[in-house]
């Protein structure tokens, strides 16, 4: 015996190409939804990701100075504000604080760099706890500092491939004749870290003639701490800012949000266009069989039978086409991660498509409701066809 | 006469269609009554309102007034109307309907066609009912095949095995040789005969061919609606 899901997929081989344009808009729409989703969570789990390697959760400057070295590249070393390095000892008597580590930022312009010279971003830290605040970094060759005042430098994932530099080189720092020589390379952790060279804080200072001075206090806070609070208790030092990370976090999600409702936007209106389509091609496909579903119905199936076999024939169309699309959202995550990348003002490193198991669930699900809803019509239309009015046409 | 062995009975059975304000009586109180095991013809001219009759008879069609009951079933009686669920049932159980234009479904193999039926709706035993019917109709080496591959003659064979595979007490057969030609009209009305013989099976026959009509025990003529006997034990 044949059963309504034979008879139904059947149905669908009837018109190949009816049925694979159909599929193929169910696909897209499917595709464009679960790769728009992916994004909306990998988007925001990578600027997490990005932000928690940053390793503290607040950091102190002196009023007005660029606080991320991207800006600092930017201006191009210029702008930086500094601070005495003591306040680094009043911070720490504060109960909330786990752990401190003073920072030195310098750009220094380097005629050699690139075609037409480029700004270096020097980071002067603390090795012992600088490394505390990030045990997450790891070396590709070398090691830290041997030294607390030694000419040595740690160089930056990306920084030592620009530069072809190995550990053992020498670099120079042009404006101040300094040579360091490089102990170390780090492996890449998809934060800006990649592109800075580090250099001990003491030797930093001396270099860039800042004696005692700094430009950043990173801050670790204790668990269970209120951090608003204590950004505002931070407040009450003279001359600083505080910038939590949540608050980086925050511009960036905002900058984004804009592109995100878009994005959501282009998901909906995809997903309604394949709707339209399942029921365009499920009515054309019932109004075509006006006489054999007559028939059915003199064989004795009932309303109800031929309103599943329709719903039947949608709810294939529809698992079929976004299983493809899934599938196919999945192999390209990685192209739609570049593409969004180059269409965002800013995006953090890691993978920007993230699509894990429940979102595939979830899309699937919608993909059938979205099936169930457009068959219903149909169907619904189908059930009603009367046996005698399919026949008429015949007999006289 | 026991009521059990009386397959139809049709009693003032009226059809008014109404065309414009002009109302067109296609069915004008007939009364019928035919035997279990009985094989009639009705024969008539376009538009003599032998196809409503067979409709009304068919539970097809809602009548405007009159009676009808079916093995012993009261069907239609005091302008009750029934619905589409309600008639669909009936059908499934008494009747098994074959049409001029066969109207096999095209995707589904023959024997995918023969058990379509069962699919919807299944009587106790009826298993190997669609290989039985396909053996005694010569069809069994056509069982793989598609529709579009087999002839007219084999299509109708199929579609009386469609019609038959629920065990039907009545078997509605409308124009089932019209798109035949001579010769495999007389094989099909032949295997027509067969069934009605061998399996006390009733059948109702509208055809335009006098020669084929004349083939069942009683044949009808309708004319404006009126039904009468013109051959056959009365």
């Amino acid at each position: 015996m044949i059963t309504k899901f034979q008879v139904a997929y059947k149905n669908l081989l009837r018109k190949r190409v009816r049925s694979l344009l159909t599929l193929i808009g169910i696909a897209l729409s499917a595709w464009v939804l679960v790769s728009l989703l992916g994004f909306n969570q990998g988007y925001e789990t990578s600027l997490n990701k990005d932000i928690d390697n940053m390793g503290f959760q607040l950091m102190i400057m002196a009023k007005g100075c660029p606080y991320e070295a991207a800006t600092m590249m930017l201006k191009g070393g210029t702008g930086l504000k500094y601070m005495k390095e003591s306040i680094m000892d009043d911070v720490a008597k504060e109960p909330e604080v786990e752990k401190t580590t003073p920072i030195l930022m310098a750009a220094v312009f380097d005629p050699n760099k690139g075609e037409s010279g480029g700004v270096a971003g020097y980071f002067g830290i603390e090795p012992k706890s600088f490394i505390e605040m990030k045990p997450f970094l790891k070396f590709r060759q070398g090691g830290w500092f041997t030294e607390e005042n030694g000419y040595e430098a740690v160089m930056g994932y990306e920084a030592a491939e620009l530069e072809q530099r190995e550990v053992g080189d020498m670099i120079l720092i042009p404006e101040k004749n300094v040579q360091f020589k490089v102990v170390g390379i780090l492996s890449r952790t998809g934060t800006q870290d990649d592109g800075t060279i580090f250099v001990p804080l003491k030797t930093a200072q001396k270099v860039f003639g800042k004696p005692d001075e700094i430009t950043t206090l990173g801050i670790k806070v204790k668990k269970g701490i209120d951090s608003t609070r204590f950004e505002d208790k931070m407040y009450q030092l003279p001359d600083v800012q505080v910038v939590s990370l949540a608050q980086v976090k925050q511009t960036i999600m905002q900058l984004i949000s804009t592109a995100k409702v878009m994005v959501l936007s282009i998901a909906l209106i995809a997903i309604l266009i394949a709707m339209v389509g399942v029921i365009n091609t499920i009515l054309m496909s019932v109004h075509e069989r006006f006489q054999e579903i007559g028939i059915l119905k003199t064989i004795g199936a009932m309303p109800g039978d031929i309103f599943k076999l329709i719903w039947i024939e949608t709810l294939m169309l529809c698992a079929i086409g976004g299983v493809l699309g899934i599938g196919l959202a999945l192999i390209l995550s990685k192209v739609t991660g570049v593409v969004i990348r180059y269409l965002l003002p800013y995006s953090p490193s890691g993978g920007l498509v993230l699509i894990d198991l429940k979102l595939i669930l979830f899309t699937l699900a919608a993909v059938l409701c979205i099936g169930l809803l457009s068959g219903l019509y149909p169907a619904w239309k189908a059930g009603r066809i009367r046996p005698l009015e399919a026949i008429r046409s015949e007999i006289g | 006469m026991n009521q059990n062995m009386i397959s139809i009975e049709a009693e003032n059975l009226t059809k008014v269609y109404l065309r414009g304000s002009e109302e067109i009586p296609a069915v004008n109180d007939v009364s019928l009554r035919i035997k279990k095991g009985d094989f009639i013809s009705i024969i008539g001219p376009s538009g003599s309102g032998k196809t409503t009759l067979i409709n009304l008879l068919g539970c097809l069609d809602n009548p405007t007034s009159g009676e009808l009951c079916l093995a012993g079933r009261s069907i239609f009686n005091k302008g009750r109307r029934l619905s589409e669920r309600e008639l669909t049932k009936i059908r499934r159980e008494i009747y098994g309907y074959i049409f001029q234009s066969f109207y096999l479904i095209p995707t589904l193999t023959v024997m995918e066609n023969v058990t379509l039926p069962l699919t919807f709706y299944r009587k106790p035993d009826t298993e190997n009912e669609a290989v039985k019917l396909l053996k005694l109709l010569g069809m069994e080496h056509r069982k793989d095949h598609l529709p579009g591959q087999i002839s007219g003659g084999e299509m109708q064979r199929v579609a009386i095995a469609r019609a038959m595979v629920n065990r039907p007490e009545i078997l509605l057969a409308d124009e089932p040789t019209g798109n035949l030609d001579t010769k495999r009209s007389a094989e099909i009305v032949q295997v027509l005969q067969e069934l009605n013989r061998n399996a006390q099976l009733t059948i109702v026959m509208v055809t335009h061919n006098q020669g084929l009509a004349r083939c069942a025990n009683r044949m009808f003529e309708m004319k404006d609606g009126k039904i009468c006997q013109i051959a056959g034990k009365p």
